[in-house]
């Protein structure tokens, strides 16, 4: 909006003089500075830089000037609206920023309250270390076999060249299934998986079979009548007890770490010649660093691969076991068996973490 | 097996200052596990042999007890008061003198008792440490020792005592004679076979007539006669000691001495009295109906596999396993009729497990014993009755001798380098093979290996590679890392479990898994009508509890009660999860036995597999009390049947199949709070509220809800298709419709998806309302709807076109509208 169109007289020009300008920006200064918050310098605004403020109400009388003076004043009036105007919008950041601190502030939270609405469930340890070991082997090229827990006593016994009088028979423990002419057994190893799978396919064969088994042991801190073994079985040409070794060196550094290796002690299985019990060197361990008893191994018996039908002066393979529960066991320090076995969600919560 | 150090130090040649852990190191690397390393307990001070000069008998005490002077090779004897009576005047006894410290902190003291001062003390076996006996003291015999000698190393205090695990392969190592061998090959030393004896040339007749009616269960039967034994002769201290220190029972000089040889030789032996066998032996099968009185007084029943030692009279003797009692050497046997033989092992490995009567011998025989040393062994056995029991040998040995010539193995002399991964020399091959006794012929490479008559377990080329590898050391052996061919990963299965078993853990169950045993108590709780096909078990034989004799047809049994253990344990909000394998019962064909010289044929295979059952993945998740806990945000929300069909859908998607849902009625469940699971038209489980009779029956909170559903019935997920994404503007409706209370939403929403048609993008079901305003068996159900079209921005007239087309359809399922909601609005733009 515009003033009103007064009659122009040169000699009341008195609003653009040096006096009057100087004056009407001290006001605006100080109305400005003086305003406490956003409210007041909004209210006091338009009183200094409004329409009708004594500095827009001068520039108004610009036009009455003669040219030569106009120069002058309009320097002088500029001059003085830009400082107020300066002075107006640092108020104004000043206000505006102290409004925001104030403002942020209230609405602070507490960011250590708990927001666990849905509880944390958790896979058990057992399966999480189960895979693990699977994802090593098939990282290696391995496939992932299995087999039934209700198994063919031929394939847990005599494809593994345990006959039904071999002493180790009557030494295996194991769960006999209801009617006596079955012929069916809870599998008391992983190793049926073996037989099966040298009877379903042609070398080479690279496959490794986790699982759960059974064994006529009471419950206790040391013993699980269930409980899980990994196997291994590699049938190729030129395969050595060499190879052997790397296969399960290669698993306990990617298990137990970089300095971890084996250790083997002769043994007997059935089905593999020469057999042999390894130990694992674990670094970790909490009792310090020491070898540890794991599982066993050798090379598959020739006995079995003709069983299987796979001719033994073509092929030769290795073959491995442990237990999985042993491995959890120094692994992660568990001193009781009866926590695989109680399902208490404080025990396996506490493995969340472990994929 | 135990085996005393001192006992093989006689018999191999030991390095000089070998260590105990050299030992154990050496037993290790042959594949004897050492169980143990026994050594006696500490004794300190003076212990002497002593020799008891007089007994002075006191009386006036509450028990008989004997004042003794005992000479300990000091110039006076010393009086000891002792409480045993089992020593007479001339015995020599083991004196602890005062000083003396026996183990178990018992100091010895010159001390005043039973009116008489006791300088010492005489020891019984179990004071020293050194058996259990504690009847009376220790005897040592009358001679032999020196009274005032220290007794430690004739009581082997100074011993140590392998305790060895000797694998079912091994039977020649269940002796000192093949311990011996192998430590001798490994450590590279000379030893001394005991069993290389020179047999005596026995005059006479064989001492009794026998005849072996089954040569191949039995292929030597060696006898020999004894008479004039003193029954009353005591066992040398020596023998008795390594007996003790291998842990048998000292019982007479004859049992001593037979199981003395079998410890020494493998041999084990068994001792009839020669007055009561009646007439000519005969080593035979049973036959139908008969039966033996064993030693242990056990009237058994013969099977007509059980081979026998007979008679005029019958059976006398369980031929390896256990002998008869009516010819069992007593008290007062003189003559005695000695038997060592070879049998046939799986035979008595059948008849330890038939009769049940595991033992040394039987342990023995059944992972073979070398037929060569069965007369080398009565020999030994007879020199010592001669020597310790005055015995006379009565006439020549029986020896009926069938084997055949020992069998030749064929042997590549690369064989053991090429599987060990080691280049083995000829020289090498040969020279461990000559070490374990093997004969070794032929030229070049090609062996002809002739394995010792004590390995029965060396038949095949694997065999003999094994003795190589095993004495070589298996740290010879490199690592090396074969290279397999590509494999294809995990299985679309095995993929599949992990998902399920990840999802239900992001989703707050715990993975808790159980034994799969149950019993009809189990199943009986879950109320499950007796037709229901989960009652139909496969029971395990042998169980570990009666009580729990089946295999799990169903996985609640288990997680019901690993709930239960957590509740009991003090939680109150448990959700739990289990996955694994479930085992029908039900009639089955036998699965065949077939011979393993070569694969079975296909049809036999076929049955083989095929007998085997199908034994279905289950997931099953059980929870109670909170399922979203209380919390500064406000109150909890309490597990219900809805949180357990809901572990349904997670489990259907972490599978990528299609889950639909509707009413059923199956045990355990509540009648009313069960839904059937399904995936096209086939039922894949249930889940819901457990019926309140069953959470009666197993103590659980009322409200626990539980699912279950046979994951191998998830069909294979098909490959992801991608979506068209439309960048246009969507329109949002909502819709309120107003039904019979029992109309399932399930049957809403399809017939709204099918009314709306194509350009529905999204429904949602966001409140469900009862109340007295609808009136009674009445409901309301408020969907959010979403309509997008692909290609272009919706009009106001093909939304309300779709809209009253599926309240159409939703109308005619029953469900009708309850008054227009209205356009909820349709401000997002997009692109």
């Amino acid at each position: 909006m515009s003033g009103a169109n007064d009659p122009y007289d040169p000699k009341q020009v008195a609003a653009l003089s040096q006096e009057a300008l100087g004056s009407a920006l001290e006001l605006g200064v100080a109305a400005f500075a003086n305003a406490a918050d956003l409210a007041q310098l909004a209210a006091v605004r338009p009183d200094h830089l409004g329409d009708r403020a004594p500095l827009l109400l001068a520039r108004r009388e610009l036009g009455a000037l003669p040219p030569a003076a106009r120069s002058d004043a309009g320097k002088r009036l500029n001059s003085a609206l830009g400082d107020l105007k300066r002075c107006y919008a640092e108020r104004l950041a000043e206000l505006e920023a102290e409004r925001d601190a104030r403002v942020l502030a209230e609405e602070r939270v507490d960011v250590t309250l708990p927001w666990d609405r849905t509880p944390r469930g958790a896979r058990h340890p057992l399966t999480t270390l189960t895979d693990r070991i699977a994802d090593i082997f098939v990282g290696m090229g391995y496939e992932v076999a299995e087999g039934p827990e209700l198994e063919a006593e031929w394939l847990n016994f005599d494809a593994l060249n345990i006959g039904p009088d071999h002493p180790s028979r009557s030494m295996m423990d194991t769960f006999f299934v209801a009617p006596e002419d079955s012929g069916l057994v809870l599998r008391t190893h992983t190793s049926p998986v073996q037989a099966r799978t040298m009877l379903d396919r042609e070398p080479p064969v690279y496959v490794v079979a986790p699982g759960r088994v059974y064994r006529t042991d009471e419950l206790d801190a040391t013993h699980l009548p269930v409980f899980h073994q990994v196997e291994g079985l590699a049938v190729d040409r030129g395969l050595t007890m060499a190879h052997l070794r790397g296969t399960l060196d290669h698993l306990a550094r990617q298990l137990f770490g970089p300095d971890a290796r084996t250790r083997w002690r002769p043994h007997f299985f059935p089905f593999t010649e020469p057999s042999a019990e390894f130990d694992v060197w674990f670094p970790e361990h909490r009792d310090g660093p020491q070898w540890v008893e794991w599982g066993g191994c050798g090379m598959v018996n020739p006995r079995v691969l003709r069983a299987c039908g796979i001719d033994p002066d073509v092929y030769s393979g290795f073959a491995f076991g442990m237990g999985i529960e042993r491995a959890l066991q120094f692994r992660s320090a568990l001193s009781d068996m009866h926590d695989i076995a109680e399902a208490d969600v404080r025990f396996t919560t506490a493995f969340g973490v472990e994929q | 097996m135990k085996v005393p150090v001192s006992w093989l130090s006689e018999l191999v040649d030991l390095p000089a200052g070998i260590s105990v852990a050299d030992l154990d190191a050496a037993f290790i690397r042959l594949g004897f596990e050492v169980e143990d390393v026994g050594r006696p307990p500490v004794t300190t001070g003076p212990l002497v042999v002593g020799r008891v000069l007089d007994i002075e008998e006191l009386t006036g005490f509450k028990k008989p007890i004997r004042y003794c002077q005992v000479e300990v090779g000091e110039s006076e004897p010393r009086g000891i008061v002792c409480g045993a009576r089992n020593f007479a005047v001339g015995d020599l006894v083991v004196a602890a003198l005062p000083g003396a410290v026996l183990p178990g902190d018992f100091a010895i003291a010159a001390r005043t008792t039973y009116d008489h001062v006791s300088d010492g003390m005489i020891c019984s076996v179990r004071e020293l440490g050194i058996g259990e006996d504690h009847a009376g003291i220790l005897v040592l015999g009358q001679g032999g020792y020196v009274p005032g000698t220290p007794a430690a190393e004739i009581l082997g205090l100074d011993d140590v005592v392998f305790d060895l695990d000797v694998t079912p392969d091994r039977g020649y190592a269940m002796s000192m004679r093949g311990i011996a061998r192998d430590l001798a090959g490994v450590l590279g030393v000379s030893w001394r076979d005991p069993a290389d004896l020179p047999l005596p040339d026995w005059p006479g007749a064989p001492a009794w007539d026998v005849t072996v009616a089954d040569p191949d269960r039995c292929d030597r039967f060696s006898m020999l006669a004894l008479e004039g034994l003193d029954p009353a002769a005591p066992s040398p201290w020596a023998l008795r000691r390594r007996l003790a220190q291998c842990g048998v029972r000292s019982i007479s000089l004859a049992v001593d001495v037979t199981n003395y040889v079998m410890l020494e030789l493998g041999q084990p032996m068994h001792a009839f009295d020669r007055a009561t066998v009646r007439g000519p032996i005969t080593v035979r099968r049973a036959t139908a109906g008969e039966r033996l009185t064993t030693l242990d007084g056990a009237d058994r029943a013969l099977a007509d596999d059980d081979l026998l030692i007979a008679d005029d009279s019958g059976p006398i003797g369980l031929a390896g396993v256990m002998g008869g009692a009516s010819t069992e050497i007593g008290d007062s046997t003189s003559a005695v009729l000695l038997e060592a033989a070879h049998w046939e092992q799986t035979g008595i490995s059948r008849g330890v497990r038939r009769h049940r009567l595991p033992s040394e011998a039987g342990k023995r025989f059944e992972r073979g014993t070398d037929p060569d040393v069965t007369v080398v062994a009565l020999a030994r056995a007879a020199a010592l009755l001669v020597e310790h029991g005055g015995a006379e040998v009565a006439g020549a040995p029986v020896d009926v001798d069938t084997r055949g010539p020992r069998p030749v193995v064929a042997l590549d002399a690369g064989l053991p380098g090429r599987i060990a991964g080691v280049p083995y020399t000829r020289a090498q091959v040969v020279e461990v093979l000559e070490a374990i006794g093997a004969e070794v012929a032929g030229d070049g490479d090609a062996l002809s290996v002739t394995p010792p008559s004590w390995r029965g377990d060396l038949r095949e080329p694997a065999d003999l590679v094994e003795e190589v590898v095993r004495f070589r050391g298996f740290d010879e052996i490199p690592s090396i890392l074969p290279t397999a061919p590509p494999g294809r990963g995990l299985t679309e299965r095995q993929r599949r479990r992990r998902s399920i078993g990840r999802a239900l853990a992001d989703a707050g169950y715990v993975e808790a898994p159980a034994f799969p045993f149950l019993g009809t108590v189990q199943l009986d709780a879950l109320g499950l009508p007796e037709d229901d096909e989960r009652r139909r078990v496969t029971t395990v034989r042998n169980p570990l509890s009666e009580e729990a004799p089946a295999l799990r047809t169903t996985l609640l049994p288990g997680l019901l009660a690993s709930l239960a253990r957590n509740l009991a344990r003090g939680r109150r909000d448990v959700a739990l999860f289990e996955h694994g394998a479930v085992f029908p019962g039900g009639q089955r064909t036998p699965a065949p036995l077939p011979g393993v010289d070569r694969r079975p044929d296909d049809a036999t295979l076929a049955a083989l597999l095929g007998a085997v059952p199908a034994q279905p993945w289950h997931v099953a998740v059980a929870l109670t009390g909170q399922r979203e806990p209380r919390g500064w945000w406000g109150p909890g929300r309490p597990a219900g049947w809805a949180d357990a069909v809901q572990a349904a859908r997670v489990v259907a998607e972490a599978a990528g199949a299609e889950l639909t849902v509707r009413a059923g009625d199956r045990a355990p469940w509540h009648p009313g709070r069960c839904a059937e699971l399904l995936v096209g038209d086939r039922v894949v489980g249930h889940a819901g509220e457990l019926h309140p009779r069953v959470c009666a029956a197993l103590d659980l909170p009322a409200r626990t809800s539980v699912m279950e559903l046979d994951a191998d019935a998830l069909p294979a997920p098909a490959v992801p298709q991608a979506p068209a994404i439309s960048t246009f503007p969507p329109v949002h409706t909502d819709l309120a419709l107003e039904m019979p209370g029992d109309l399932p939403a399930s049957r809403v929403e399809s017939a709204l998806r099918e009314g709306a048609g194509p350009l529905l993008e999204e429904l949602r079901l966001f409140d469900m309302y009862t109340g007295e305003q609808l009136g009674p068996d009445r409901k309301s159900l408020a969907y959010a709807l979403t309509f997008r079209a692909p290609d272009r921005t919706l009009t106001r007239a093909e939304v309300a076109e779709a809209v009253a087309s599926a309240l159409d359809s939703a109308a005619s399922a029953g469900a009708k509208q309850r008054g227009a909601v209205g356009e909820a609005g349709s401000e997002d733009h997009r692109g």
